[in-house]
């Protein structure tokens, strides 16, 4: 044994409570508090990941969130995570770990070959090889090596209870991060009246004064940390342990993630503080040494950490490190605790030594012994020193991420060997490490100046009454040329020889040295590795450290599950379909829906899968016969009205609509100014100044913005008011030969002959109290009409049409025969038989462009050069030979000029006709309007059909059905 | 010293202790005139420079970077190469891309790491598999490959789709491309550059172009902030920042710039194997050979010279991501990055010489720039060494905008706009 | 996520706006305007890296409104409604 569970101690642990947990199979015990880490080390298990490349054995270097080396993929009784950190999960019963990249386990992994090779390939090998004969014999095998934890396939969120809650949150001060400095700031904004929030990614509030020795305001600090979330609790600010800001985006927003240890998904916070204070410490580095990523060799903060938050002493026989002054209380704490302490300092004039320990002053290690675990290590003069685990401390990185996200810019410090806030960003406070404060007394004086824009008063500010740390450092970067292998990014496999080999071939800047060695590219991003790697950059170099720079911090801080940021949006809640008011009982009529134009619609009644395309001819056919009934209640009813109404629709349309006789209907186009048609439909005039756009189901949203955007931009808001009543209405459209009979049999109260009202007229009656307007607009080639009511009032409306329906053979139809009503036509639908390109000459409407004097949308654009082009797709019907099937929808026609293959157009509607007991197309064919009567030929899937060009209206030319 | 790449350089570099490899690339003090100057060090500008020495054999010129090469949009997108287009222009184009990068390792003796993984593009319903096979069939037609997936073909391919029937996009098939795929994206800048210094090419990094010397209404070079550089002819491929150089040129651009945002997961064994698009999410993503699930989604919504990115973008694209796979909910984020991106109204690039006579475009591929790289450098390079257009930049000229010929993609999908 | 000034509706989400267009771009009127003209009015764009002014439309209010902002760090100035504009 050599790590070992003390018998007392550990403020994080319950001893009362134990817990069982597996890693690699094997059942670890430990009691509740413990992290997975802590549990391991208690259990004196050292080798726990294997790194990613070499598949080195690696064992626990932190207690935080900076871990390189102890992933797990985590299951069992918890959510599945994969690369989830050892040092930030707690464990509970019934929870299953696994080390990650590694088979069969962390222990014995059969990959761990591939360190005999490194030399052989070193830092971006994979550029230089694996090209002949070709890469793709290889890469298959290095996919199946690379990866860290495993994703189960099979895994399944249990649905929207667990979805992700996300919180939006505001505040006067946000402070991130609960050590000394977070805690006195929170608590000066909270006496100076601010709402506060306070959030920390430790487990609970305290940061270092959970293992450090310190004193406030004349006791240990610890009841200090416990009054102080007292007060601010109390005072109902919240204070979120297991919460890690994440990033600071635009306008200072902070995204926080919470983690939760019951089971639920994390909490994704999105916080808007006015001001924020970031309070967020530093992280400690490695020092640079042969093998000084073997297991054993741990951060001296953490093995304080575990030492005195869980109990466990991390050796007998320990080697400390260090060529800073923090390593010393660590050390002294160990020797207090039982174990044989050396303490290795650069320094030669270092502080007195702590009790018990063996010094060893003004001397660096320069490699650590051992293969599976460190045994000991060699300093510079030659001496070994055996040793059953070692801890260094390199220095403190602090931690500027935040600062830097919110694009702050960073200062070197060469005194304290590392960057620190160096400008000011609005709205953002630094305070304690992260501002450069060692001591406490240092950390609370950065308060008081990270507190001065919003705490007038200092009253609450505490006192440090202990022994203050000192922080003198001599800097300890890597030095190139150095014996043996220096392990620089832990996960990662990148040794200093793989910064000089980089430096050999250029890739000196440090975005190059990143990018080619995947320096601090692992899941820490570089937490306690890119400091080193850009000292060692600059050596090499001979720049100073700021002149090599720093790379960009980039959010996350630390990974986030994805759950986080989704929420609870996916399905529906994700992208709503927009539904009929009539849907329940359209269901109750059979109907099979599908989405058309982000409605959902009746596609037909009654059938299945098999026989669907029967039961839609037959709604087709039965449509032609008697009298067919639809909902068409998506038609766009945007109301435009005002003074200037009839010169503002003049503007948006195509054809000419102020001529337009009030009570009447015109069919037209809305063009893009790119002179393409946008949307095709009937305008109504209700009055002089009253107009009903009906456009397009699925654009109704799009015409609306458009409209308004005229009417803002060019008109005026007095001139034109528009109006979205879509929604308001339901349509429901009779259509057929005896259409108008049924009408007649509703009793609306208006007199439907065709004098009255005519074929493109509109009628006003009533239905039990409730206006409805009656317009005789088709979309069939058959006589019809649409019925609009209150969309509240549509049910009995529609239960009376389909009751008075059954005396005429009523079919009630869907989408999908509507759509071959109106392809027998020849009738358009927009984006479907045109596509991005289509101009209305295209469409055999070229009148307004020839004549219109005035100014509308899109006008210009009709006659650039490539509008008046001669190879335009036009519009035209496609006819199969008799017998033979439907074309493809999607078919090209094809040319063949000098051999090459080129498409000419293409078939945008098919179907076969059940009224015309033959196949009918829709095409938009190169030149098509001037080739009627021409065959050609058609490709789809490869396969070739002839076609002959025709009129697009292959039913009732001559329209005489509009008015039978 | 170790010039050419091998397994047995590197084996013999290996015993050596890797030390005798050569600088990838040179770092030149810059000349004060040049034949040609190529602004931008980035896939677009290393590739022009390394054609025009290996194509045109023109070897007298600089590559002007202002920061490191590599740094813009090459090292920031997520690394597809495709050329699924509609247009015959566009076949054309990112067929030439396509098919030069199926050669591009051998080529530069550097792996570019090319997978052709294959790519699905999905279709959420009837009408969108309609259009799909227009596509497909103008695909074929145009010569490049392309199948018309059924549902069948697409769960084969990408078993942990959400295939679940109350899916909010479900899967009526797809168009695949099979020659598709993902390519290193750094790679592709560092192999050019190398190759191209080799030639004989300067790349200067750290030049940044202050503004562009105009004698008798022509462009003779640049001011830099390393001094005057002067050339007979100067292109210019800088993504993301054309109409800040064209505004110093003296014209306008139909471009806006937006924020582009992609995100990696953290590496996980292997997942999902081919690249995948779904128009219902706006998502598409790839699994790396690292690793990574790489994500990206649509533009920010709002214009942004800005490389960073933000929340609301962020999470509708992972919220698509869960929608398509569920699983991917055990996975974390690890690392959130935005490029800045060209937006032309017709979304194809422009090529071609500018309004200021002597300078020429490359730019405007909005969201696709990484697959074109090969053809862009080709085609900048004809510009440059002839002073006319290739027959495959001609449709893309500048004047395309003047005469309505433009070539827009999504147009020719149906899209109306 | 940004937060706009509607001047209608006050401060709101980035997500509840619609991005219309540069400010100032004057739309040419009739069939006779020049090619490159309409070209210019319909695609060519300052685009500036930094300050600009643009107009964009707070689609939960339908309000239309012109609005200062950088381009670069994303730092909003004023917002005006359309026929507020002193220039």
């Amino acid at each position: 044994m050599t790590a070992a569970r003390l018998s007392a101690g550990g403020s994080a642990i319950d001893r009362s409570r134990p817990v069982s947990f597996s890693f690699d199979g094997r059942i670890v015990e430990a009691f509740e508090g413990d992290t997975i880490a802590s549990a391991l080390l208690a259990a004196d298990i050292a080798v726990v990941g294997r790194s990613f490349k070499y598949h080195r054995p690696r064992g626990i270097w932190g207690a935080g969130v900076e871990e390189p080396n102890a992933l797990v993929d985590v299951g069992g009784s918890q959510r599945a995570a994969p690369n989830t950190r050892a040092t930030t999960q707690p464990v509970c019963a019934g929870l299953v770990s696994t080390s990650v990249n590694a088979s069969p386990n962390a222990a014995a992994d059969r990959n761990a070959f591939i360190d005999r090779f490194a030399r052989f390939i070193p830092a971006a090998f994979y550029y230089k090889t694996f090209m002949w004969p070709d890469w793709h014999l290889f890469e298959p095998r290095i996919r199946a090596m690379a990866g860290l934890g495993k994703v189960d396939p099979n895994w399944k969120s249990r649905g929207p209870a667990e979805f992700a809650e996300q919180i939006n949150h505001h505040c006067d001060v946000l402070v991130v991060g609960a050590g000394p400095a977070g805690l006195a700031a929170a608590r000066l904004a909270a006496a100076a009246g601010k709402s506060v929030m306070l959030v920390d990614e430790q487990y609970r509030p305290g940061g270092s004064l959970l293992h450090r020795d310190a004193q406030i305001d004349g006791a240990p600090a610890a009841a200090w940390v416990e009054e102080t979330v007292a007060v601010l609790e109390a005072a109902g600010h919240p204070v979120l342990s297991s919460t890690t800001a994440f990033g600071i985006y635009d306008h200072n927003l902070v995204g926080l993630n919470q983690r939760h240890h019951d089971g639920r998904p994390d909490t994704l916070w999105r916080v808007r503080p006015r001001r924020v204070v970031l309070a967020t410490g530093a992280i400690e580095r490695p020092l640079p040494f042969a093998d000084n990523d073997l297991p054993g060799i741990m951060s001296a903060d953490a093995a304080l950490v575990y030492l005195r938050r869980y109990g466990v002493l991390l050796g007998r026989r320990v080697v400390v490190a260090t060529n800073n002054d923090s390593a010393y209380e660590v050390s002294g704490a160990l020797a207090a605790a039982g174990a044989e302490v050396a303490l290795v300092d650069l320094r030669a004039d270092a502080l007195p030594m702590p009790a018990g320990v063996s010094p060893h002053v003004g001397r660096a290690v320069v490699s650590a012994l051992g293969r599976m675990r460190v045994e000991g290590v060699r300093l510079d003069d030659g001496t070994t020193l055996a040793a059953d685990s070692v801890v260094v401390s390199g220095g403190w990185t602090p931690t500027v991420h935040l600062f830097c996200q919110a694009r702050g810019k960073l200062a070197w410090h060469e005194d304290r060997a590392s960057f620190l806030p160096g400008d000011t960003v609005e709205g953002i406070a630094v305070a304690g490490a992260l501002a450069g404060a060692v001591s406490l007394s240092d950390v609370f004086g950065t308060v008081e100046r990270a507190a001065a824009s919003f705490a007038e008063s200092k009253t609450g500010l505490p006192r440090s009454t202990g022994t203050e740390a000192t922080g003198a450092i001599m800097p300890a970067w890597p030095v190139p040329g150095a014996k043996g292998r220096v392990w620089i990014d832990y996960q990662n496999d990148v040794t200093a020889k793989d910064v000089e080999l980089a430096a050999r071939e250029n890739f000196v800047s440090v975005e190059h040295l990143k990018r080619y060695t995947t320096l601090g590219m692992a899941t820490d991003q570089g937490k306690t590795s890119n400091l080193a790697g850009l000292a060692l950059m600059a050596g090499i170099t001979g720049r100073a450290v700021p002149e090599v720079g720093t790379t960009t911090y980039r959010p996350p801080f630390t990974p986030v599950p994805l759950t986080s940021f989704a929420g609870a949006v996916g399905g529906e809640l994700m992208s709503p379909v927009r539904r009929l008011p009539l849907e329940n009982v359209h269901r109750a009529s059979g109907a099979v829906f599908q989405e058309y134009g982000g409605w959902l619609r009746p596609a037909h009644y009654g059938g299945t899968d098999a026989d669907a395309d029967a039961v839609i001819r037959d709604e087709a056919l039965r449509a032609r016969g008697s009298v067919a009934l639809f909902d068409g209640s998506t038609l766009g009813k945007i109301e435009v009205m005002g003074p200037k109404a009839a010169e503002f629709v003049d503007f948006i349309y195509y054809n000419t609509m102020s001529t337009l006789k009030p009570g009447r209907c015109r069919y037209g186009f809305m063009l893009s100014e790119n002179g393409v048609v946008f949307d095709d439909g009937i305008l109504i005039r209700l009055d002089e100044h009253r107009f009903i756009v009906s456009c397009s189901s699925s654009h109704v949203g799009a015409v609306h913005a458009r409209l308004e955007e005229w009417r803002q931009d060019r008109f005026g808001r007095d001139a034109v008011y528009i109006h979205n009543a879509t929604a308001e209405m339901a349509t429901l459209t009779v259509s057929g030969p005896r259409s108008k009979a049924l009408v007649e049999a509703l009793g609306l109260g208006l007199p439907l002959d065709d004098a009255a009202l005519p074929h493109m007229a509109i009628g006003k009656g009533t239905f039990g109290n409730d206006p409805v307007r009656v317009a005789r607009v088709s979309f069939t080639g058959d006589r019809s009409y649409e019925l609009s009511i209150r969309a509240d009032r549509a049910k009995p409306l529609w239960a009376v049409l389909q009751e008075s329906g059954k005396a005429f053979d009523a079919a009630t139809i869907g989408l999908e025969a509507l759509m071959i009503l109106r392809a027998e036509k020849g009738y358009i639908v927009i984006g479907k038989d045109t596509d991005g390109t289509t101009m209305p000459h295209d469409l055999g409407v070229d009148g307004p462009r020839q004549k219109r004097g005035s100014d509308y949308v899109g006008r210009r654009s009709l006659f650039t050069d490539v509008a008046t082009a001669d190879y335009r797709l036009q519009f035209v019907g496609l006819r199969v030979a008799d017998g033979e099937a439907p074309l493809s929808t999607g078919a090209h026609a094809i040319a063949k000029p000098e051999g090459a293959i080129r498409s000419q157009g293409f078939v945008t509607s098919s179907y076969h006709s059940p009224i015309l007991r033959r196949p009918i197309a829709l095409a938009l064919i190169e030149r098509g309007a001037t080739r009627h009567g021409e065959t050609i030929d058609l490709q789809h899937l490869g396969m070739l059909r002839r076609a002959t060009i025709v009129a697009p209206c292959a039913f009732d030319p001559e329209g005489g059905r509009l008015n039978a | 010293m170790t010039r050419r790449y091998s397994a047995f350089s590197l084996f013999r570099e290996g015993i050596a202790g890797q030390k005798g490899w050569e600088p990838a690339w040179r770092s030149p003090q810059p000349r004060k005139t040049y034949d040609l100057l190529v602004v931008g060090g980035g896939g677009h500008g290393l590739a022009t420079a390394y054609y025009l020495a290996k194509n045109h054999g023109i070897t007298n010129v600089a590559v002007l970077e202002k920061g490191w090469i590599g740094g813009g949009n090459t090292g920031r997108n997520t690394t597809v190469v495709r050329s699924n287009y509609y247009y015959p222009e566009s076949v054309a184009l990112y067929g030439l891309a396509h098919r030069l990068y199926e050669s591009l390792s051998d080529e530069l003796n550097y792996n570019v790491m090319f997978s052709q993984r294959g790519m699905v593009t999905l279709c959420h319903s009837v009408a969108e598999l309609e259009v799909a096979a227009r596509l497909v069939n103008a695909m074929q037609i145009n010569g490049t490959d392309a199948e018309l997936f059924s549902a069948e073909d697409v769960r084969r391919v990408l078993p942990n789709y959400n295939f679940a029937p109350e899916a909010r996009f479900p899967v009526f098939g797809g168009v695949w491309q099979g020659r598709a795929g993902t390519a290193r994206h750094d790679a592709v800048a560092w192999g050019y550059a190398r190759a191209a210094s080799r030639l004989g090419v300067d790349i200067v990094q750290n030049c940044e172009i202050t503004e562009f010397i105009v004698e008798g209404g022509r462009c003779r070079g640049v001011e830099t902030k390393r001094g005057s550089i002067r050339a007979d002819r100067v292109g210019m491929a800088v993504a993301g920042h054309s109409s800040v150089l064209a505004a110093k040129a003296g014209f306008r651009l139909p471009i806006n710039s937006y924020a582009l945002q992609a995100c990696v997961s953290e590496p996980v064994k292997p997942i999902l194997d081919t690249v995948v698009l779904s128009p219902g999410t706006g998502v598409y993503a790839s699994q790396s050979d690292k690793g990574e699930i790489v994500i990206g989604g649509g533009l920010d919504r709002v214009p942004s010279y800005g490389q960073r990115g933000n929340l609301p973008t962020l999470e509708s694209v992972i919220a698509g991501l869960l929608e398509m796979f569920p699983a991917f909910g055990q996975l974390k984020l690890m690392r959130q990055w935005a490029g800045i991106v060209d937006v032309v109204p017709d979304s194809s690039p422009i090529i071609g010489e500018s309004p200021l006579p002597g300078l020429f475009l490359n730019c405007g591929w909005g969201t696709g720039g990484f697959k074109a790289i090969p053809a862009g450098g080709t085609l900048l390079a004809h510009l440059l060494a002839t002073g006319r257009h290739h027959d495959i930049s001609r449709p893309f000229d500048l004047d395309r905008f003047a005469t309505g010929r433009l070539l827009d993609e999504a147009a020719g999908s149906g899209i109306a706009h | 996520m940004q937060l706009f000034p509607c001047p209608f509706c006050g401060p709101r989400p980035e997500t509840e706006f619609h991005y219309g267009a540069e400010a100032g771009n004057l739309r040419p009127d009739g069939a006779e305007v020049g090619a490159d003209r309409w070209a210019g009015y319909l695609y060519m764009r300052a685009n500036p890296k930094g300050a600009t002014r643009e107009i964009w439309v707070h689609m939960t209010c339908g309000e239309f409104f012109a609005m200062e902002r950088d381009t670069i760090d994303h730092k909003i100035g004023r917002s005006l409604a359309l026929g507020e504009n002193a220039e």
